[in-house]
């Protein structure tokens, strides 16, 4: 092993963008901020920048702590940070918080300046197309013109295709892990009964909850639930629950009995009181939406006839969120498109979480890729 | 950059060499069983290719990572299905023929992705290995190094075997070359003095 360390404490940045985003829907954004965190140099050549593009809950805060918060690890740092495949000490590498998430970019709990409320359920359906044009405005206020490498996993593996696609000449490499080419039609169920969970919750007030000072929990809760069971695997439950009780025995109730019950509902409840139930619908219509094929009869291959980027293409045994078939149709696309592509299916019971684990095999294949890159 | 395969290595590959011979520079190349990728590396370098390894074991695919090369991790016995038809100007087995389990299929795949196929493997045929067999043991020999009990490979054959299989699975040999344990060509008698065969072959369709 080399030696690896975390980027130490680090400090979030902010950007105020006044040049009007236009919408895939249609709509627009006449102005936005958006909140980032950068570890590493850029170097002269402004050659060594990397973007990692967040998931569905995911947050600008990839790698480090903040100061006086020990707990406060990055979402990524296994992965991010001086001597970790992706190696601080070489990299420049940006966290930045999508647009319309509630970590501190504008979002629908954000004031709408032209009416000094809460966007709430004002605030536009944004895509993954909208937030790779907020990412490019964030090139370029970085003074960006080229990735070495966009990489994302699940949603954000999404947002590295789409970066290829949208800005061919921009990026050098994109890293597509745990991803898919868009969802199947259980995917999208799974987001509605989430979304469903959320507004039918008496305390969601048609999404402007903040009026009425309060927030649609119980909605929130259960929306993250069954998310997280979509993250696991049933091998993975299994070990780490299986059919284990808290009080070691029946209680012949409904209260929290077994432990896997026990687990969800504190991950619900600590979910609930984080996470914006708004920018919760908004990630999942995001995922829903993204299909780059769509305006090629379907065709993924034809979709990525534009891109010019080499590609990593990684997936995990156990994801049956986004399989590792869903992998192989991507790479299938790029295969087809004489692209450069590598790519492995990484041997892990984690399910779709997998990507966000210190797997031997995976963080050295990743090292071993971005070594190779020329910075 | 890591550099984990010496020049020093490959030159003592000549079986590298004899593949690279047939190859057309900046041809389009599909290493079936790449290893570590240092063949599709080699050819990289000398011949100007452009192409893909197909590998299954893990800490084969680090090292074509680190070897820089493209690689999809995939089962070889799974076919082809990633690989769209005529694809690639040549699709390389090297070495791995005899430890395929659907010999048949794989031959096909190579004939469906590529215009042509190149295979390289170890001659059972040759008289070290038949007089081993006729001394009553299984052959152990540099190109077979397994004992009979720990060997992958499952499906060793002759110069003979393989044409016989060629004409079966509708293949047409375009060239053969046979080398001896000195990696010297053989000419005469190549099913007894050959150690490795190659062929390059297409399809009769």
């Amino acid at each position: 092993m080399q030696d690896s360390k975390s980027v130490g404490i680090v400090i979030p940045q902010y950007v105020q963008i006044d040049k009007p985003l236009q919408l895939k829907s249609g709509l627009s954004l006449d102005s936005y901020h958006l909140v980032y965190e950068t570890y590493g140099q850029l170097n002269a050549a402004r050659s060594n920048a990397v973007l990692i593009c967040h998931a569905l809950s995911g947050t600008h805060h990839v790698a480090g702590v903040y100061a006086e918060n020990e707990k406060s690890v990055g979402w990524w740092d296994n992965m991010v940070g001086p001597g970790k495949p992706i190696d601080t000490n070489q990299l420049f590498v940006i966290g930045v918080n999508n647009l319309g998430g509630c970590h501190g970019s504008t979002g629908p709990a954000s004031l709408d300046p032209r009416t000094g409320k809460h966007y709430g359920a004002s605030f536009p359906i944004v895509t993954v197309e909208d937030w790779v044009e907020a990412q490019a405005q964030l090139a370029e206020h970085l003074g960006i013109e080229q990735f070495a490498a966009v990489v994302g996993g699940s949603l954000g593996g999404m947002q590295a295709m789409q970066w290829t696609l949208d800005y061919p000449e921009k990026v050098r490499h994109a890293l597509v892990i745990a991803a898919a080419p868009k969802l199947t039609a259980q995917n999208i169920a799974f987001n509605d009964v989430a979304r469903q969970a959320i507004m039918t919750d008496q305390e969601f007030y048609g999404g402007n909850f903040y009026a009425y000072d309060t927030l649609p929990r119980r909605g929130l809760r259960l929306a993250r639930m069954l998310g997280h069971i979509t993250y696991l695997s049933d091998d993975s439950m299994a070990a780490k629950f299986g059919r284990s009780l808290r009080n070691g025995e029946l209680s012949f109730g409904f209260d929290v009995e077994f432990e896997i019950e026990s687990y969800l509902r504190y991950q619900g409840d600590k979910f609930a009181d984080l996470f914006d139930a708004n920018s919760y619908l908004l990630m999942t219509k995001a995922l829903d939406y993204f299909d780059p094929a769509g305006s090629y009869d379907g065709d993924l291959s034809s979709a990525f006839r534009v891109a010019k980027a080499n590609f990593l293409v990684i997936s995990f045994t156990s994801d049956w969120r986004f399989s590792p078939e869903r992998s192989r149709e991507i790479v299938k696309a790029l295969l087809k498109n004489e692209l450069n592509v590598s790519y492995a299916e990484i041997a892990s019971s984690h399910g779709h979480d997998s990507f966000l684990m210190t797997t031997p095999c995976y963080h050295q294949l990743v090292r071993a890729y971005m070594d190779n890159i020329s910075i | 950059m890591t550099d984990t395969t010496a020049p020093s290595t490959i030159a003592l590959r000549p079986d590298f060499a004899a593949i690279a011979e047939w190859i057309n520079p900046g041809a389009k190349i599909l290493d079936l069983g790449c290893g570590d990728g240092s063949l599709l590396r080699y050819l990289r370098d000398t011949r100007n290719v452009f192409g893909y390894g197909v590998e299954i074991d893990d800490d084969n695919l680090l090292s074509c990572f680190r070897n820089g090369i493209n690689v999809i991790h995939n089962d070889l016995e799974a076919g082809l299905s990633s690989f769209a038809s005529d694809s690639f100007d040549y699709v390389i087995l090297s070495q791995t023929l005899q430890a395929v389990r659907n010999t048949e299929g794989i031959i096909q795949e190579m004939l469906r992705v590529g215009k042509e196929g190149i295979i390289s493997f170890p001659n059972f045929g040759h008289w070290k290995n038949r007089v081993q067999v006729i001394s009553g043991r299984m052959p152990v020999s540099e190109t077979l190094p397994y004992n009979w009990y720990d060997t992958p490979n499952i499906h060793l054959c002759t110069l003979g075997d393989f044409e016989a299989l060629c004409q079966q699975c509708n293949a047409r040999i375009l060239e053969r070359s046979v080398m001896n344990n000195h990696y010297r060509p053989v000419n005469f008698l190549p099913n007894l003095r050959g150690m490795l065969a190659f062929y390059r072959f297409e399809s009769r369709d």
